[in-house]
């Protein structure tokens, strides 16, 4: 099966939209051959602003250049964006409800090789705590596009994150992306997956390995995290009996806890099991670090097998 | 204005500024008063394209307020130029109020979500950018704090300032040497801070005076001349200016007047409107 990173999606997208809307910027911190807004620079140089290794400032100035009605794209690794320019997105972004669109490739232990310091493992946590904030994670090259696409059209600021390594096509061209909706995938009536990013396709390859054995799996796609399709989750909790999140990022704060939420609250009393990174990586090829971390399709079928 | 009206107006707008502190019973006293006359040179000097009953107006010039702390400064000229009614001044700081603690977009008038020091000069230079991006001809001000000057990301606005070459952008330092904790000299030493900015790649025009409104005047008229660099105007001021029990005392950095020190101070400035 063919594997496109979800980066490389956006990059093909922000050209495409960068043609479409002439008040798209595109802004990045020395990064741009890995988060792919080069492609941009060389189709739309006057628009492209390289802000160098300063998240800090470009997170401000996308600010400035959205209350010009500019539509500012700031990409860099995830863990930058969420992490270093944390209280800039927070207090001049956010806050202010400004058009910018934060957009942070390489999350999660995918990143591979690099290692700790360059996986964003807490970024989605941090990202949904904060009012006014969209945060997407698209699961694959189809679903990237159509949400870049979505984010272009909507107004108020956002959180993209993007994967560093190709994931295989689960989409599309047909394919529809609503904010605040998930997606079934695949349908089943003895458990639900909740996953997001590239766990989509982990989640899938167990829920095939299960139906083997005659279990059926409902795998719910879970890109728009914030905000949260609270309906999906309850209408699932009570379809099957079991309940799992998967997700590149720590199990605290992500999409693990924003599941959680929704069911306590709704008293659905249904249990939950998530399945992530519970510590730090480490270096590795991304493929290996799944297999290591338990984020593989064995991973997952291993883990809901346990329960 | 001529530089005696000039005078009035700034001794008024202590005047408003101190009171709405007061009636807040919270603020930034010292910050408030050591900028007034930057701000009441810019605004009433005839350097701002701006239109009150048109906030929004797509030719106006921008002014950020980098340190955010200053709000009661400019939200007394911006109520004085009526861009909102002036007892919204007496709302400072209250729950359910329009004037936040520090400035907010949605206020008629206020560029930029400041407070957070440093982050002010980043969203100036983005308005800058855009500017030039559109090829149109619109200046935008900011404001900083010497304390200021301590935060990284106003060294990673500096740089792109100049690296993009905005001859659009004029950026104040309120050089008052204090802040919170003491001297700026002896919490974090920032200067030599004109050397810092030139060596950046900014002009940098100091003032003798930072409340010698035909000096600023004059600066600023020489700032908008400059081309192919952002400029600096680095201006030695009091912090607490025109109020002089707290003059260069640093804890009247946070706090408002009381009704004892109002008494005091408020008819000296009385005096300085006549």
């Amino acid at each position: 099966m063919e594997k496109v990173a979800t980066r490389a999606a956006f990059g093909e997208a922000l050209v495409e939209m960068g043609a479409k809307y002439k008040n798209i910027v595109a802004l990045d911190a020395d990064l741009s051959c890995s988060t792919k807004t080069a492609k941009f620079g060389a189709e739309f140089s006057d628009r492209f602003f390289n802000m160098g290794i300063a998240e800090a400032n470009m997170i401000g100035v996308a600010a400035g250049m959205s209350l010009k009605g500019k539509i500012p794209f700031a990409a860099t690794f995830a863990i930058f964006a969420s992490g270093r320019a944390w209280e800039q997105i927070r207090n001049s972004v956010a806050y202010p409800n400004l058009n910018v669109k934060v957009v942070g490739s390489h999350g999660g232990i995918m990143t591979g090789e690099d290692g700790v310091t360059h996986q964003a493992t807490e970024d989605l946590s941090i990202m949904r705590s904060i009012p006014n904030m969209k945060v997407f994670c698209p699961a694959d090259y189809w679903e990237c596009k159509r949400v870049v696409e979505f984010m272009c059209k909507d107004f108020g600021p956002t959180y993209l994150r993007l994967s560093r390594s190709g994931v295989p096509k689960i989409y599309d061209e047909s394919y529809r992306f609503e904010p605040g909706k998930g997606h079934v995938v695949r349908d089943g009536n003895d458990m639900t997956i909740f996953a997001v990013g590239a766990m989509v396709n982990s989640a899938l390859e167990a829920a095939e390995r299960l139906s083997t054995e005659g279990v059926n799996v409902r795998v719910c796609n879970m890109c728009s995290i914030d905000p949260i399709d609270k309906d999906l989750i309850l209408e699932s909790a009570q379809k099957t009996p079991k309940l799992f999140t998967a997700e590149d990022h720590q199990i605290d704060g992500g999409l693990g806890s924003a599941v959680a939420e929704v069911l306590a609250e709704a008293g659905a009393g249904v249990p939950l099991k998530r399945i992530g990174m519970d510590g730090f990586g480490q270096s590795g090829k991304g493929a290996e670090l799944y297999k290591r971390y338990g984020l593989d399709g064995e991973g997952v079928y291993e883990a809901v097998s346990k329960e | 204005m001529d530089i005696s009206e000039l005078k009035k107006k700034a001794a008024q707008l202590r005047i408003d500024a101190l009171t709405a502190i007061h009636k807040a019973n919270s603020g930034h006293t010292g910050g408030s008063m050591s900028c007034m006359d930057l701000l009441v040179a810019l605004y009433y000097g005839g350097f701002m394209k701006i239109d009150s009953k048109r906030p929004h107006w797509d030719e106006r010039d921008f002014f950020v307020l980098s340190k955010g702390h200053a709000a009661p400064a400019i939200y007394a000229i911006l109520a004085d130029l009526g861009f909102f009614d002036k007892s919204e001044l007496d709302h400072l700081r209250q729950v359910g109020a329009l004037l936040q603690g520090h400035p907010v977009v949605k206020i008629p008038g206020i560029e930029a979500t400041t407070g957070s020091l440093g982050q002010g000069i980043s969203v100036a230079v983005g308005l800058a950018l855009a500017c030039k991006l559109d090829r149109e001809d619109r200046k935008v001000f900011t404001l900083l704090g010497d304390g200021e000057l301590q935060e990284g990301q106003v060294w990673e606005a500096v740089m792109s300032a100049s690296h993009y070459r905005l001859d659009n952008l004029i950026a104040f330092v309120d050089k008052n040497n204090l802040q919170i904790d003491g001297t700026c000299k002896s919490v974090m030493n920032v200067e030599p801070i004109a050397d810092k900015f030139e060596s950046f790649g900014w002009k940098v025009i100091p003032l003798v005076d930072g409340h010698d409104l035909e000096e600023i005047t004059r600066a600023i008229e020489k700032a908008q001349k400059v081309q192919r660099q952002p400029v600096m105007i680095l201006a030695p001021t009091v912090k607490g200016k025109g109020v002089e029990f707290a003059e260069g005392k640093v804890g009247y950095h946070g706090v408002a007047l009381s009704q004892e020190e109002m008494s005091v101070a408020i008819p000296v400035l009385q005096e300085k409107t006549k």
